[in-house]
């Protein structure tokens, strides 16, 4: 692959684009396709051919595009219209409105907040391109970075454009991107990684997933950068086994990519030499803790081990290695390709760029979202989300999953970055988002996130084992009525234990949801414990 | 070399699936997880002869093959029934639901959740989360995912997929 036949490629892809006057395009990520989108798709073409529209309305089946709750959703991209909740029979109805006005029945307007709102940078190509096609992907400026980097850059420059974009890892923690690359990048070994961590565990997110399925060569990209940067040859993406469908669209775009010779050797004609290749994770959420997951794919148990050596010293193999997050890595070619400046001239000033989140629980527009940092809960839960559905009132909102915790209604108002989050008492994480109304008990939510923490503790480390399950036996003494005052505070104590002596992330973030709930909703716990027949323990 | 590769437990084809998963590794110990994932898609579940016939072939302790397929949720060591029927308890579809659907479901087909009926037709599964959030809550019915479901509409499509001949496992 030269630059020229790059070029090639993209110019052909958007003139076969633009012989169509119209394009219909139908979501096809996991979402949508559990409402049936194949067979709606399917029925758009046969509708096509029966109208004779072939040769200039072209159907095809795109990634995500973000309101999952109205699916199938189906785009008509030359009109700008988009229809929700389609069916099959609604086919010949769409298509024979081509010409005419939109069928105002499905119409989802896209002037509402839950678009506009929105800033799109990692997801910007998800729901306008097949990811089952690379062409589509080049068209949209794809491996323009890779090649700008390779062929007029030095890793170390691209290491410092990671640096001053102010870039931050998307999986949670917030590390600063160009930090952990110049890490990597400055250990001596002959043999480095890049590893792209897919094992999104967080239940109740899909932000990945999505991005996964919806623009996987974007992660391929950015992994291939990354390398050249710290100057690895060779890729893993550990993926969730649950994920059938972005696993089988992985492997497709690997071998579009080795085809064209844009992974492999040689890329561009320069002596940067990169292979990705997948390890399927196998269920288990400790697996998202770098040192587990480099465990798990070395084909043993995902069991954490101290820090350090950190993977930047000693990770794969016992060789230097970088582990990224999908969406960390997704970021990574639209900073090269528009400078990062430009990047860092987004969002807060700790906090640079936009974050994905996974819109779910008692919101009327649940979905994938992408907005700018800094952005207000309130507008993301009201403005975006639609708010509270069925007349109910809004409780609380649930970020970083069994890690985080929840913020109550005072804090709506606040911006979202990762400080601010960190203040009161929850994470950034990886981009969970879920919303709580009144009905919902936040002593059954903790318990609902000390099971996971209890079940998912891998065993290694005793505070971590032993303190998550006693935990969880305190909270439902608690919710079955038998708690008294000295089992709250025994709670407490056990939560402050763990968080501190515990081996890895999983142990020190399990008391988060617990805490958080203590913190603000109290009078919970404290209206299911058993009365205080007056106080014995002062009268000793 | 040294000494020959073991032979498989049987003549049944699945095992060429599996033998071609380590082949295309090398034989190396550390392809244990991709293939146990592999045996698993063949033959649906773990079972002692494969852990054996994989710690053999990778020479890897049987104690670490044990280790590894009890380790991580995706891996089962138990055949599943005619039927499945998995529903999603991640954090969404919780607060949506799941709980009560489960509950129906358990007391309907006097089944417990992560069990197989006695009859064999219907495993009751639980996933940590499918990533369907948007659909909060789904269940997946025999590999297929619905979402935005309810007790009634659980069992009605249950009652479907029981009418239908399911995949028998061996």
């Amino acid at each position: 692959m030269t630059p020229e036949e790059l070029y090639k490629i993209a110019n052909i892809e958007k003139e076969g684009q633009a012989q169509y006057k119209h394009t219909i395009n139908v979501c096809v990520a996991a979402g949508c396709m559990s409402s049936r989108a194949d067979q709606v798709k399917e029925a758009l073409e046969k509708s096509v051919e029966r109208n004779g529209l072939d040769r200039n309305c072209k159907v095809r089946g795109v990634g995500c595009m973000g309101l999952c709750a109205a699916g199938p959703l189906v785009h008509v991209e030359q009109s700008n219209t988009m229809y929700q909740g389609v069916q099959s029979t609604d086919a010949p109805e769409i298509v024979q409105s081509l010409e005419k006005t939109p069928v105002k029945r499905l119409e989802l307007p896209m002037s509402v907040p839950f678009f506009t709102r929105q800033k799109k940078i990692v997801l910007e190509n998800c729901g306008v391109i097949d990811p089952e096609r690379i062409e589509e992907y080049i068209a949209r400026d794809g491996y323009q970075a890779l090649l700008d980097c390779l062929t007029t850059m030095t890793p170390d420059e691209v290491v410092q454009q990671m640096t001053q974009s102010g870039l931050r890892g998307r999986g949670g923690a917030g590390f600063p991107t160009g930090l952990k690359w110049g890490m990597v990048a400055k250990a001596r070994s002959d043999v480095k990684y890049v590893i792209c961590n897919a094992d999104e565990g967080d239940p109740g997110a899909f932000m990945d997933r999505s991005v996964l399925e919806s623009d996987p060569h974007r992660v391929l990209e950015g992994m291939a950068i990354a390398a050249y940067a710290v100057g690895a040859t060779q890729g893993y993406i550990y993926v969730r086994a649950e994920y059938p469908l972005a696993v089988k669209r992985l492997k497709t775009a690997i071998r579009q990519a080795d085809r064209m010779a844009l992974l492999g050797s040689s890329i561009f004609g320069t002596t940067f030499n990169f292979n990705v290749d997948i390890r399927l994770g196998a269920g288990a959420f400790v697996c998202g803790e770098e040192t587990a997951l480099i465990a798990s794919i070395e084909g043993k148990r995902g069991q954490p081990r101290p820090r350090p050596p950190f993977p930047a010293e000693s990770g794969l193999w016992g060789k230097p290695t970088l582990i990224n997050n999908v969406e960390t890595f997704a970021n990574v070619p639209p900073i090269l390709r528009n400078g990062a400046e430009w990047f860092a001239g987004i969002g807060t000033e700790k906090s640079k760029g936009t974050k994905v989140f996974a819109l779910a629980g008692r919101v009327t527009n649940t979905g994938l979202i992408e907005v700018p940092m800094g952005i207000s809960l309130r507008e993301i839960i009201f403005d975006i989300g639609g708010g509270i559905p069925d007349g109910k009132s809004f409780k609380a909102v649930q970020t970083g999953g069994p890690s985080g915790g929840c913020i109550p209604e005072q804090f709506l108002d606040m911006p979202v970055d990762y400080e601010s989050l960190a203040k009161v008492g929850s994470i950034m994480g990886s981009g969970g988002m879920i919303i709580m109304d009144e009905t919902s008990s936040m002593v059954d939510v903790a318990r609902f996130f000390m099971e996971f923490c209890k079940s998912e503790s891998c065993g290694k480390c005793v505070p971590c084992r032993v303190g998550t399950a006693e935990m969880l036996d305190l909270l439902q003494k608690i919710i079955d009525g038998k708690g008294s005052q000295a089992d709250l505070k025994l709670l407490e104590e056990l939560c402050d234990m763990v968080r501190s002596t515990s081996l890895c992330g999983l142990g020190m973030t399990a008391p988060n949801p617990t805490l958080s709930t203590l913190r603000y909703f109290k009078e919970e716990y404290t209206s299911l414990l058993i009365p205080d027949e007056e106080p014995a323990e002062v009268m000793k | 070399m040294t000494d020959a590769k073991p032979k498989a437990p049987s003549n049944d084809k699945r095992w060429k699936i599996v033998d071609a998963t380590m082949r295309r590794h090398g034989y190396a110990g550390n392809s244990l997880i991709e293939t146990l994932h592999s045996t698993q898609e063949c033959f649906g579940y773990l079972d002692e002869q494969a852990l054996r016939y994989v710690a053999a072939v990778l020479r890897v302790p049987l104690s670490k093959v044990y280790g590894v397929a009890t380790f991580y949720h995706f891996f089962t060591l138990k055949p599943q029934g005619e039927h499945t029927c998995v529903v999603c308890m991640g954090t969404a579809c919780y607060i949506k639901g799941a709980p009560e659907i489960i509950d129906t479901v358990e007391k309907t087909y006097n089944v417990k959740a992560g069990e197989t009926t006695a009859d064999g037709k219907l495993s009751l599964l639980t996933a940590r989360c499918i990533g369907s959030c948007g659909l909060a809550p789904a269940v997946v019915f025999d590999g297929e995912i619905t979402g935005k479901l309810d007790k009634g509409e659980t069992l009605k499509r249950i009652n479907k997929i029981m009418a239908t001949a399911g995949v028998k496992q061996s």
